[in-house]
C-alpha cells in the first residue's frame, strides 16, 4: 500500500543511505530503527501505516517487519501527537525530586492530562521511564534535547520558546 | 581526593575535540596496543581484574577470552550504551563530556578481540549523545585512528554508532543484539552465548561503556597498576550515579573501597541528606538491586562499615546485603514512601517487559496492580504476602534477568519494611494523604 | 555417532548429541514436560512459555555442578551424564503450576464456547497443574475477535504468545503478513492494518495454535470436538509440498472440518495446503483410510464424541474454571 505522496527529501534519503552503510551488505534491516526516527522527524511526527510501508520499501523488508519494530519501542508514535511531545520522566529517582509536581505544572499550564494533546496540536504530555538523568531531576525530554533541574520558571520559558518556533520536533541521528 | 581515571580530564575545556583530547595523552593506548599482540592486550585486561560495569560484574578479560576465534567468522565488539536502569546516568555523563575516551577504548578493545567491525549502541532517547559520538568517530577517522590500516599497523577497524528507540530491555545484551539487527528487543535464549553467536550469528562481545573506557588506562599503565587501585576483587575506580534525597546528586568516580558512610555524608561526594533530614534507605546499584534500610547499608551484619565494592555491598547475601549493580545509588530520606517507590519501580518493569515469556509478561503487571491497591487504600494483609509470592514465582523462571530484576525489589522492600506495608493496610486514610509518611517505631534512621 | 547418556526422573536414556532434554523425555515417553510454545517442526520455536522447565541437578559427568535456575527443557541440549528432575522435583512442579497460573490470569476461560475445547493444550495443562481458584482479581485483558482473511479467525484474548504461528508463516508459507506487535502484556498477534493471511499453507496456523486463538472459520456448525469423529483420509493433492494426508472430522455423515494429522505430542505430522483444508469437505473428495488413533488422554478418546447431540452434557475438565463468571452464564459469549 505505497502512497506516492510519502517521500523523503533528497537530504533525508542521503541520510538513509548513510544509516544503511553502517551495516554489512544485506544487513540493511539493521537501519530500520534510525530510519523510523528520521521518518517521524520528517514525515509528520508520527508513524502512519503508509510511512512504515514506505520505510519497508526503502529497506527492502516486509511491512510486518517494520510494524513489529515500530510498535515495540516507546519513542515511536503510532497515533498523531503534538508538534512537541513533552516526555517527563516519572521513574523513582525523579519522583523523589518532584516529577509529580512537574507533571502537575505542565497539566495545569497546558490544560491537559498526562497522555493527552492540546487541542491546537502543539503539545503532547507524556510520562516516560528513566531518561538516565536522575542526578539532575526532575527532567523531561523534547525532541533532541534534555531539560534538567526543572522548575516552573524554566517550564514557562520552554513553552514560550516552542510556541515561537512552532515546528515538529523529533530526534534522529545526524551525520555529515 | 581519590584517583581519577575516567573523569580525570572530563572538565578540560574542549576535551570533546580530538586535538584537545590527543594533547592530554588521548589515543596513546591505541599506539601502544598496536605494537603488542591482541593476546597480550587481553592478558593485561585479565591482570587488571576489571569487572564489567554494566551490572553483572563479570571479569572483562575472561569474557574476552571466550570469544570464538576458531570458526573464522568476523568478530564484533558492541558497546552497551543503552543505560536505562533507573538511577544510572554515568555512561551518559561520560560519553557526552568526553566521547573520545570511549572511542579510544573501542579501538584498543576491538584490536584485542580481533574485531574489524564494531558498534556503539546508544539508547534512542540519548540522540544528542549519538550525534556527539558520531562527530568524535568522524574525527578519529580523519586522524587515521579508524578505517583501513590504522597508523600503518595493518589493522582495520570500522566503528559506528547506532541507536535504539526506547526500550530498557535492549540493555540486556542479547536483546541489544536483536535490536542492532533491526528487530524487536526480545532477549535470545542462551546458549548459544554472544561470544559464539552474536550479531548476525558472528562471535560478539558486549561490554558496558564504563568497562571499555577503562581499557586505555589499563593498556597505558599495565594491568597490574590498575589492579593496585581499589580493594580485593573490586579493582580500579567506579562511576557512581548518585540521586535522590542528597545534597549533591551527580556522577562521582570513586576508588572502590570508600565507605558507604563517607560516600553519603562527605562533601567530596553526596554531601549528606538534603534538608537536614535523616537517611531511611538506599538502593545502591540501580533499581533492580535489593533496597537496604539505613542501618544495613552503612554497616555489615557484624557491625563493620560497609564499603563501596562488589564484595562488601553483597556481603550478607540478600538477607542483609545488596549488590553494586550498575552503581545507581538512590538515596531515600525519612519522608520517602518505600511502598510508593516500590509501586513506581514495578510500573517500570511492567512497562519494560518485552512480553516474550509468560512469568514476566503476566507477572510484572499483576505485581504492579496489587501494589497500586496500597496507594488506593484498598490493600489487605493478604496482599502483602500475595505480591511477595507472585514476585517469587517470576524470579528464576524467565528467559532473561529482567524477571529477577523485577522480583528482587519486591522481596527486599517487604523483608525490610514490612511494618510500613502493614501501616498502609491498617491506616489507609492516613497513609494515602499527600505528604504523609511512615514514622513507625520499627523504622531505623541514620 | 556419539551417544550421550541422560537421566530424567531416574530413567536413563542414550541420545545423539544435539538432542534437547524435552526430545529425550519424549523418547522415554514418560514424565514428558508439557510444551506450549516449542514445536519440533518449527525452527527457533520454544523457550518462551516456560511450562517445560526442569531442574538440572547435574550438568554433566565432566562438570557435575547443578544449573542454578530451572531451564527450558525444549531449548536445553543434553550433555553426557546430565541428570534432570522433572516430575520428581517438587520445586519444578510448583514452578510449573505458577507458570500455568500466569498463563491463565489473563485468559478468558471461555472453554464452554471455545472451538478448541477438548483439544486445547492450555485446558489440559490447567487441569493437570492449575489451582482451583484464581488469585487474580483484576480485569482481564480483552481484544476484539477479528477475521484475518476468509478462512481464519483470530481470538487474541485467548492467545498465549507462543509465536508458533509466526514461525509457521515464516517457514512454511512464502509470505508473512502477521506478527507480534506491541510489547509486554500489550503484545498481540496482529496484521496491524487489516490484511488477510492468504496463501497456500496459511491454514496451518490453526493446527499449530495450542489454544483457541486461531480457528477455522469454515468449521461448519461450530461444533464441540467431542461430538465429532476423526477419520484418516488422503487425496492426490496437486499443491506443491502438500502431502494430502489429513484427518476428516465427521458429524454424522458430514465432514465438518479438515485438519492435518497430529502425533502423540499434538504436533502435525505433515503440513497441509489450504485447498485440502478448506475446500474439500465432501467424503467423495477423499480416500478414507479408517478411524484416526486418538490419544487416550484426550476428551475425544474418552468417548465423549459418542454422546448424542441433544443430551445435556457437562464439558469435561471444567472444574478448574468453576469459579469463573463465563461458566455460569455462557449465553452472552455465544454469537
Ligand atoms: C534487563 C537488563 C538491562 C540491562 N541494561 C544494561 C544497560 O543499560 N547497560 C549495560 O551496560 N548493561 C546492561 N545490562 C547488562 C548486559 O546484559 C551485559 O551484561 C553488559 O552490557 C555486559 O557488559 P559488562 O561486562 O561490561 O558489564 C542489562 C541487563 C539486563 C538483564
Ligand atoms: S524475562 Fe521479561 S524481558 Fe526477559 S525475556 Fe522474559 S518477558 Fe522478556
Ligand atoms: S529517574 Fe528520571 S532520569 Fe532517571
Ligand atoms: S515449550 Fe519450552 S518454553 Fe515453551
Amino acid at each position: 500500500m505505497l502512497d506516492n505522496n510519502i517521500q523523503f527529501s533528497p537530504e533525508a534519503l542521503n541520510l538513509v543511505n548513510k544509516y544503511i552503510a553502517k551495516f554489512p551488505e544485506g544487513k540493511q534491516k539493521s537501519a530500520v530503527i534510525a530510519v523510523l526516527h528520521l521518518a517521524q522527524a520528517e514525515l509528520g511526527g508520527w508513524l502512519k501505516p503508509e510511512i512504515m510501508d514506505y520505510v519497508a520499501s526503502l529497506l527492502n523488508i516486509k511491512p510486518i517487519e517494520v510494524y513489529e519494530v515500530a510498535t515495540f519501542y516507546s519513542q515511536y508514535y503510532m497515533k498523531p501527537v503534538g508538534k512537541y511531545v513533552i516526555e517527563v520522566c516519572h521513574t523513582g529517582p525523579c519522583w523523589l525530586r518532584g516529577a509529580d509536581e512537574l507533571i502537575a505544572y505542565f497539566e495545569n499550564k497546558l490544560g491537559i492530562k498526562k497522555g493527552q494533546t492540546t487541542p491546537d496540536g502543539m503539545f503532547t504530555l507524556k510520562g516516560v521511564e528513566c531518561l538516565a538523568a536522575c542526578g539532575t531531576a526532575p527532567v523531561f525530554q523534547c525532541g533532541m534535547d534534555y531539560y534538567e533541574n526543572m522548575d516552573n520558571e524554566k517550564v514557562d520559558f520552554f513553552l514560550d520558546k516552542c510556541r515561537q518556533e512552532n515546528k515538529v520536533s523529533r530526534p534522529y541521528p545526524v551525520m555529515n | 581526593m581519590g584517583i581519577k581515571i575516567l573523569t580525570k580530564d572530563i572538565d578540560v575545556p574542549g576535551i570533546q575535540n580530538f586535538q584537545v583530547y590527543r594533547s592530554y595523552g588521548g589515543y596513546n593506548s591505541v599506539e601502544k596496543a598496536l605494537r603488542m599482540t591482541p593476546d597480550e592486550v587481553v592478558e593485561e585486561v585479565k591482570k587488571s581484574g576489571l569487572r564489567g560495569r554494566g551490572g553483572a560484574g563479570f571479569p572483562t578479560g575472561m569474557k574476552w577470552s571466550f570469544i570464538d576465534k576458531k570458526s573464522g567468522k568476523p568478530r564484533h565488539l558492541v558497546c552497551n550504551a543503552d543505560e536505562s536502569e533507573p538511577g544510572t546516568f554515568k555512561d551518559r555523563y561520560l560519553m557526552s563530556k568526553n566521547p573520545h575516551i570511549l572511542i579510544e577504548g573501542m579501538i584498543t578493545s576491538s584490536f584485542a578481540l580481533g574485531a574489524n567491525l564494531s558498534y556503539i549502541y546508544v539508547r534512542g532517547e540519548l540522540m544528542y549523545v549519538v550525534n556527539i559520538l558520531q562527530r568524535a568517530i568522524d574525527e578519529a577517522y580523519a586522524n587515521g585512528f579508524l578505517g583501513k590500516n590504522i597508523l600503518g599497523s595493518g589493522y582495520d577497524l570500522e566503528l559506528h554508532v547506532t541507536c535504539g528507540a526506547g526500550a530498557y530491555i535492549c540493555g540486556e545484551e542479547t536483546a541489544l543484539i536483536e535490536s542492532l539487527e533491526g528487530k524487536r528487543g526480545n532477549p535470545r535464549i542462551k546458549p548459544p552465548f554472544p561470544a559464539i553467536s552474536g550479531v548476525w550469528s558472528n562471535p560478539t562481545v558486549v561490554n558496558n561503556v564504563e568497562s571499555i573506557a577503562a581499557v586505555p588506562y589499563i593498556v597505558n599503565n599495565g594491568g597490574e597498576e590498575y589492579a593496585k587501585i581499589g580493594i580485593g576483587k573490586s579493582t580500579g575506580t567506579k562511576l557512581i550515579s548518585a540521586s535522590g534525597h542528597i545534597n549533591k546528586p551527580g556522577v562521582y568516580e570513586i576508588e572502590m573501597g570508600v565507605t558507604v558512610e563517607e560516600f553519603i555524608y562527605s562533601e567530596e561526594y553526596c554531601g549528606g541528606i538534603w534538608k537536614g533530614r535523616k537517611l531511611k534507605a538506599v538502593v545502591a546499584g540501580g533499581s533492580s538491586v535489593p533496597i537496604l534500610p539505613a542501618n544495613l547499608i552503612l554497616k555489615l551484619a557484624n557491625g563493620e562499615p560497609r564499603l563501596m565494592s562488589y564484595e562488601s555491598l553483597s556481603d550478607g547475601g540478600f538477607a542483609t546485603g545488596t549488590m553494586l549493580g550498575s552503581g545507581g545509588f538512590i538515596v531515600f530520606d525519612e519522608t520517602a514512601s518505600i511502598v510508593h517507590n516500590l509501586w513506581n519501580f514495578e510500573r517500570f518493569y511492567h512497562h519494560e517487559s518485552c512480553g516474550q515469556c509468560s512469568p514476566c509478561r503476566e507477572g510484572t503487571g499483576w505485581v504492579e496492580k496489587i501494589l497500586h491497591k496500597f496507594l488506593d487504600g484498598h490493600a489487605t494483609m493478604e496482599d502483602i504476602d500475595l505480591v511477595a509470592d507472585v514476585a517469587k514465582k517470576i524470579e528464576g523462571n524467565t528467559i532473561c534477568p529482567l524477571g529477577d530484576a523485577a522480583a528482587w525489589p519486591v522481596a527486599s522492600a517487604i523483608k525490610h519494611f514490612r511494618p510500613e506495608f502493614e501501616w498502609y493496610v491498617t491506616n489507609p486514610e492516613e497513609a494515602c494523604k499527600p505528604g504523609a509518611y511512615y514514622t513507625g517505631d520499627k523504622l531505623v534512621l541514620a | 555417532m556419539d551417544l550421550l547418556k541422560v537421566t530424567i526422573d531416574g530413567i536413563e536414556i542414550e541420545v545423539p548429541a544435539g538432542t534437547t532434554i524435552l526430545e529425550a523425555a519424549r523418547k522415554i515417553g514418560k514424565n514428558v514436560p508439557p510444551a506450549m510454545c516449542y514445536y519440533s517442526k518449527l525452527e527457533g520455536s520454544g523457550g518462551k512459555c516456560r511450562t517445560c522447565i526442569v531442574k538440572v541437578s547435574q550438568g554433566s559427568t565432566k562438570d557435575p555442578r547443578p544449573m542454578p535456575k530451572p531451564v527450558a527443557s525444549c531449548r536445553t541440549q543434553v550433555m553426557d551424564g546430565m541428570v534432570v528432575l522433572n516430575e520428581t522435583s517438587p520445586e519444578i512442579m510448583e514452578a510449573r503450576a505458577s507458570v500455568v497460573e500466569f498463563l491463565l490470569i489473563n485468559h478468558p476461560l471461555d472453554c464452554p464456547i471455545c472451538d478448541q475445547a477438548g483439544e486445547c493444550h492450555l485446558q489440559d495443562l490447567g487441569y493437570a497443574h492449575g489451582k482451583q481458584k484464581t488469585r487474580y482479581e483484576f480485569k482481564r485483558r480483552t481484544f476484539d475477535k477479528i477475521d484475518i482473511g476468509p478462512y481464519v479467525q483470530l481470538h487474541m484474548t485467548r492467545c498465549i504468545l507462543c509465536y508458533r504461528c509466526v514461525f509457521t508463516c515464516d517457514q512454511i508459507t512464502n509470505d508473512r503478513v502477521h506478527g507480534v506487535l506491541n510489547r509486554g502484556d500489550s503484545a498481540e498477534i496482529s496484521t496491524y492494518i487489516e490484511k488477510s493471511i492468504e496463501n497456500d499453507f496459511s491454514g496451518n496456523v490453526i493446527d499449530v495454535c495450542p489454544v483457541g486463538a486461531l480457528t477455522d472459520k469454515t468449521f461448519r456448525f461450530k461444533n464441540r470436538v467431542w461430538f465429532t469423529k476423526p477419520v484418516n483420509a488422503h487425496r492426490n493433492c496437486t499443491t506443491d509440498k502438500c502431502s494430502g494426508k489429513v484427518q476428516l472430522w465427521y458429524k454424522g455423515n458430514e465432514v465438518i472440518r479438515v485438519t492435518a494429522r497430529k502425533d502423540q505430542w499434538g504436533e502435525v505430522e505433515e503440513f497441509i495446503c489450504n485447498t485440502c483444508r478448506f475446500e474439500k469437505k465432501e467424503t467423495t473428495d477423499w480416500v478414507i483410510e479408517g478411524p484416526a488413533k486418538v490419544d487416550n488422554k484426550s476428551v475425544i478418546g474418552q468417548n465423549h464424541y459418542e454422546l448424542s447431540y441433544d443430551k445435556p452434557v457437562v464439558p469435561p475438565k471444567i472444574s478448574l474454571f468453576a469459579d469463573h463468571p463465563s461458566f455460569k452464564d455462557d449465553s452472552k459469549f455465544i454469537n
